[in-house]
């Protein structure tokens, strides 16, 4: 089955599109000649000028959906278009809380298979994937054996984000599917985390802590590094099953991937699943009290010293600057 | 109110983990414990069924070789009883087969919340509670980072990208919890002890009335990553702090 058609879910921000859509985008272009986006949101013309310009030709428009989660109707007007045969050969959809719900729910209704977890993808008559599998230390190819189409459910940062110089997409309406009693979670209330850095998953630098620190107090150390590097605090998954700090910190397979130009990882031993998420950074930087610590085995630069220590010198010195 | 939460046994992180030769899948024919991801799912649906006036917490679970060690943990911890799904024609099963074969069996259970941990700590393919949702008609909060029940309520801090976002959903519906969302208790000897004659009803694809078709996706090969080396590893001797900042000096960091 050759791939002419691929979708892309294109998640909406107040100003466009999202950065792993971007990437999902792009990537598309090299797979089929025939690239369009699905999203939702009250923003369809902005959402269709981003698309348009990363080579989508047509934006699959599900609506505003009010105050529900997108998942169960973006995946339900998906079903149907898919049950009308007017759907793609491919759906590549961003991992992302709402990504994957969209995924998952698309995938029991429809009754396809899915493949998440994607870091790469090859071309052909069909598409392989391929995931990381032990930290990444190993990469597993995968594909559909059945009629697709196939549900890829990608990483963020597996791509290059690429312009095609594309005008505007067209804007077609997506005809809205069956939901049943499924669409009934509704948000109540929205919160934007008050940041005062970079996002962690676009931040140049990343400084993250893990539970060599010692205690949840020492992550202030963290946190005063990363501004004064003008980066993002990053945690391993330890400190925050500890309740030291919000998952949304987390980086690793569970939590972000995260390709900075630096990564500073401060006792943090480098479990694989930690490694998933931070093995594609330019230079990493660890400290850890471990000289065998499996973060040595990935670091440019390895201090084996006490992070007490280490972190408030550290501090100093950029201080003093 | 009951709560079904399902929980999955995986290999011990800490051992090795290997790939089976033919099917590339996870070889789980070794020791087998309660995925640490789903310690939050069983405290969080304990705390709600108490908080609610009572209520019994129904362990759900699909596993090889009739495996019960992790369901005796998550006994252990105060569930009232478990449903376990063993079948060697589930064998490498993916995700949206593991969602049919959970689904019959919450269909079982007496539930108005289903939970789950957002994702397996040894597959992370991450659909499978909310294909398990879609398959019980029920609507699902996922990634939660904080849930109460008010009534016939459910209420859930939702993690986003950007922050989170309060959802609620009338029950019956489907959770899933991220980690740290709730400290999960440590089983108590008493505990341990009452779980070891705590029921636990083992159930074949055919119990159910199911067959494995298949699944609809193979693992072709594995390779090794490019292996990144590493650089210079020095041990320190209160110059540690110096080096990093050289270090970044010459990337024009600092």
């Amino acid at each position: 089955m050759a791939i002419s058609k691929i979708w892309v879910v294109a998640e909406p921000t107040e100003a466009g599109l999202t950065t792993t859509t971007l990437e999902l985008l792009s990537a598309a272009r090299g797979f089929a000649p025939t690239v369009e986006a699905v999203t939702w949101g009250p923003n369809a013309e902005a959402s269709a000028a981003v698309a348009g310009e990363y080579g989508a030709s047509v934006l699959h428009d599900v609506g505003d959906l009010g105050a529900s989660l997108p998942g169960v109707p973006v995946a339900a007007a998906l079903a149907a278009a898919l049950a009308a045969g007017n759907g793609p050969d491919a759906i590549l959809i961003p991992t992302s809380t709402d990504g994957r719900d969209i995924a998952g729910r698309l995938s029991a209704k429809a009754d396809l298979p899915v493949l998440t977890n994607i870091t790469g993808l090859v071309g052909g008559e069909e598409l392989t994937t391929q995931h990381p599998v032990f930290g990444g230390a190993q990469i597993v190819s995968a594909h559909f054996t059945g009629e697709g189409p196939g549900i890829f459910v990608i990483r963020a940062k597996s791509f290059p984000v690429e312009s095609a110089g594309g005008s505007p997409a067209t804007i077609s309406t997506l005809a809205a599917g069956e939901t049943g009693s499924t669409n009934t979670a509704t948000v109540i209330a929205r919160h934007v985390e008050e940041r005062s850095g970079p996002k962690l998953d676009e931040a140049p630098v990343v400084v993250s802590g893990g539970r060599g620190l010692g205690d949840a107090a020492n992550y202030a150390l963290i946190e005063e590094l990363a501004k004064l590097l003008k980066g993002a605090p990053g945690a391993s998954r330890a400190i925050v099953d500890a309740g030291w700090v919000p998952y949304a910190n987390q980086v690793g397979q569970t939590g972000k991937t995260v390709k900075p130009d630096v990564y500073l990882a401060c006792g943090i031993s480098g479990a694989t699943q930690h490694m998933v998420g931070m093995k594609g950074s330019k230079n990493i930087i660890a400290v850890n009290k471990d000289a065998d610590a499996p973060i040595f085995t990935v670091a440019d630069l390895g201090i084996v010293g006490d992070v007490h220590k280490v972190l408030p010198a550290l501090i100093e010195l950029l201080k003093a600057r | 109110m009951n709560v079904v939460v399902c929980v999955k046994q995986i290999p011990d992180p800490a051992a090795p983990q290997s790939l089976e030769p033919g099917s590339h899948t996870l070889d789980r024919s070794g020791k087998l414990i309660l995925d640490d991801s789903d310690a939050y799912g069983v405290e969080m649906a304990l705390q709600l069924a108490e908080q609610s006036g009572g209520g019994e917490v129904t362990l759900v679970s699909m596993a090889p070789n009739g495996e019960t060690s992790g369901l005796r943990t998550a006994l252990a911890m105060g569930a009232a009883k478990a449903i376990l799904v063993s079948d060697d024609a589930l064998k490498g099963a993916d995700a949206l087969t593991t969602a049919k074969v959970l689904a019959a069996a919450i269909g079982r259970a007496d539930g108005d919340l289903i939970m789950a941990a957002t994702e397996s700590s040894d597959g992370y393919t991450g659909t499978t509670p909310v294909q398990i949702a879609e398959i019980l008609g029920l609507p699902s909060i996922t990634f939660a980072k904080a849930v109460s029940v008010d009534g016939s309520t459910v209420k859930v801090d939702r993690q986003t990208e950007s922050g989170y976002d309060e959802v609620t959903a009338p029950l019956p519906a489907l959770v899933t919890v991220t980690a740290g969302v709730v400290e999960p208790r440590y089983p108590s000897f008493k505990g341990i002890m009452a779980a070891k004659s705590k029921p636990v009803e083992t159930l074949s694809l055919a119990d159910l009335g199911l067959s494995n078709d298949g699944g609809g996706q193979e693992i072709t090969s594995i390779d090794e990553a490019e292996a990144r080396s590493s650089g210079e590893i020095v041990v320190d001797e209160g110059d540690g702090a110096e080096r990093i900042v050289s270090f970044l000096e010459q990337l024009k960091i600092v």
